[in-house]
């Protein structure tokens, strides 16, 4: 049986690891690939780095990162932050990254959904969306709308679509944001989790919200995910991977115990 | 030394980073004489059968492929490399390596069944084999695919996965053993089953 995946995401800006995270006896330690080898000796099934970085030079300090990564842990893992053009993807899947998560760059040009799948496969192209929740009104039917940049800017397009126009342009896979749930720990959006995965055929990561195994355990069954990410509980070591999946499993859920 | 065939297609590298981890020496080459030259023989990818057969075919690969199955000489094809060893596959409706009888089906669309499978999926031993030592039954592997491999010859399968339908996920003769999952991303398992096969010296006793 197919088992749901739990995702850490790791937010890095010039070569470190942000957000004050806390690692191994509280000691603060910036290493994204100190972060990856914790993670994935204990049982992460995927790991997702998110390159805030700003400025293009450092960027080459992000191909580093990840080709160190690559030599650290063999499980897949995705890189996305200010991906752009087909060349920035090529980068970061030759420094050794499974797949690559695009976000405003897609909605900005659309067919860059389109170039990534036809020159690495769908199987690399994960489309990675932010969403908030709004009034709705004919643009907005769902009343789930794609913002961009970091949440900043509303581009008056419907979640819903976006979502199939992304499976039809060949992503391999969907990556839901709330912003409304961002860093709240009150659970993942499961309405619109399961809006987005009852409307396409291919697998949604949910992200947003994640405070507990109940959370997770929701939206991986009310609300259809097949994948969850998990941030602030697991690097402030409030709960560990291998606890989410021992929890999990006593609530019934699919997920791999052995690695 | 392990020769890792290079069509072309991706995913190459982290074969060959997992190879040299567990200490093999490795290489990536399009060389026939390399390839015949070489103890052992992985052929891994990411890709479409179509585009697989047409590279293979066009490098002057499929002859030297040919000529190490029949060699008996061991063999790891991965993922699309256990798709392109059947008669043919559904996709691009494509004619491949037919080095075991068998064909490659697309997985039925069902309601709450994604194709692709992406995630970590168990592995049921349907026989013993040497690559399997110190791997506990039922363990999970990373699998991406579209299609799986409908072998026509029982004898040949090793292991059952489950989604949707019940499939081959391992097959195996003589010095070829081929998965559908990724050995090179399936963590401390996938990498202890590589390691086997790399210290494998293609006898089918356990």
């Amino acid at each position: 049986m197919l088992t749901k995946r739990i995702i850490p995401c790791l937010d890095v800006r010039a070569g470190k690891v942000t957000k004050g995270v806390r690692f191994r006896g509280n000691v603060d330690v910036g290493d994204p690939v100190e972060f990856a080898r914790l993670y994935y000796e204990e049982g992460a099934d995927e790991i997702i780095f998110y390159d805030i970085t700003a400025s293009n030079e450092r960027r080459d300090i992000m191909i580093d990162v990840v080709r160190r990564v690559a030599e650290t842990i063999f499980i897949p893992f995705s890189v996305g932050g200010g991906l752009r053009t087909l060349e920035d993807m090529r980068r970061v899947l030759l420094a050794g990254a499974e797949k690559v998560s695009i976000d405003s760059g897609a909605v900005r040009n659309p067919n860059l959904i389109r170039d990534g799948a036809t020159a690495f496969g769908s199987q690399c192209i994960v489309l990675s969306m932010q969403v908030r929740r709004v009034e709705p009104r004919p643009d907005i039917p769902s009343g789930y709308e794609i913002y961009l940049d970091g949440a900043r800017e509303a581009t008056g397009i419907d979640a819903i679509d976006w979502a199939k126009r992304g499976e039809e342009l060949g992503a391999g896979e969907l990556c839901v944001n709330s912003i409304d749930r961002d860093g709240t720990r009150e659970g993942y959006d499961i309405h619109l989790t399961r809006a987005i995965a009852d409307a396409v055929g291919i697998p949604v990561i949910a992200s947003g919200g994640g405070g507990c195994a109940r959370h997770i355990a929701e939206v991986c069954t009310e609300g259809k995910a097949d994948a969850a990410i998990v941030a602030s509980i697991v690097h402030s070591r409030e709960t560990t991977i291998p606890r989410l999946k021992a929890e999990l499993a006593e609530l019934g859920v699919p997920v791999r115990m052995r690695w | 030394m392990i020769a890792i065939v290079d069509y072309r297609a991706g995913n190459l590298a982290s074969v060959l980073r997992a190879v040299r981890r567990l200490g093999h020496e490795a290489t990536i080459t399009d060389d026939p004489d390399v390839l015949r030259g070489a103890d052992r023989v992985i052929l891994p990818g990411v890709g479409a059968a179509g585009e697989t057969m047409r590279n293979l075919v066009a490098l002057g690969l499929d002859a030297v492929i040919r000529e190490t199955f029949l060699a008996g000489k061991p063999f790891l094809g991965i993922c699309i490399g256990v798709q392109v060893i059947f008669e043919r596959s559904e996709e691009n409706d494509s004619v491949c390596l037919g080095l075991l009888p068998g064909v490659v089906r697309r997985f039925p669309g069902a309601p709450g069944l994604k194709v692709p499978q992406i995630g970590w999926n168990s592995v049921e031993f349907a026989r013993m084999h040497p690559v399997f030592a110190g791997i506990p039954d039922r363990a999970e592997f990373y699998f991406v695919n579209s299609y799986y491999p409908v072998p026509a010859d029982q004898e040949c399968i090793y292991g059952f996965t489950e989604y949707g339908v019940r499939f081959a996920s391992v097959v195996a003769r003589r010095g070829l053993v081929a998965t559908q999952f990724h050995l090179e991303k399936s963590g401390q398992v996938g990498l202890r089953m590589l390691d086997n096969f790399c210290r494998w010296d293609g006898r089918m006793a356990c």
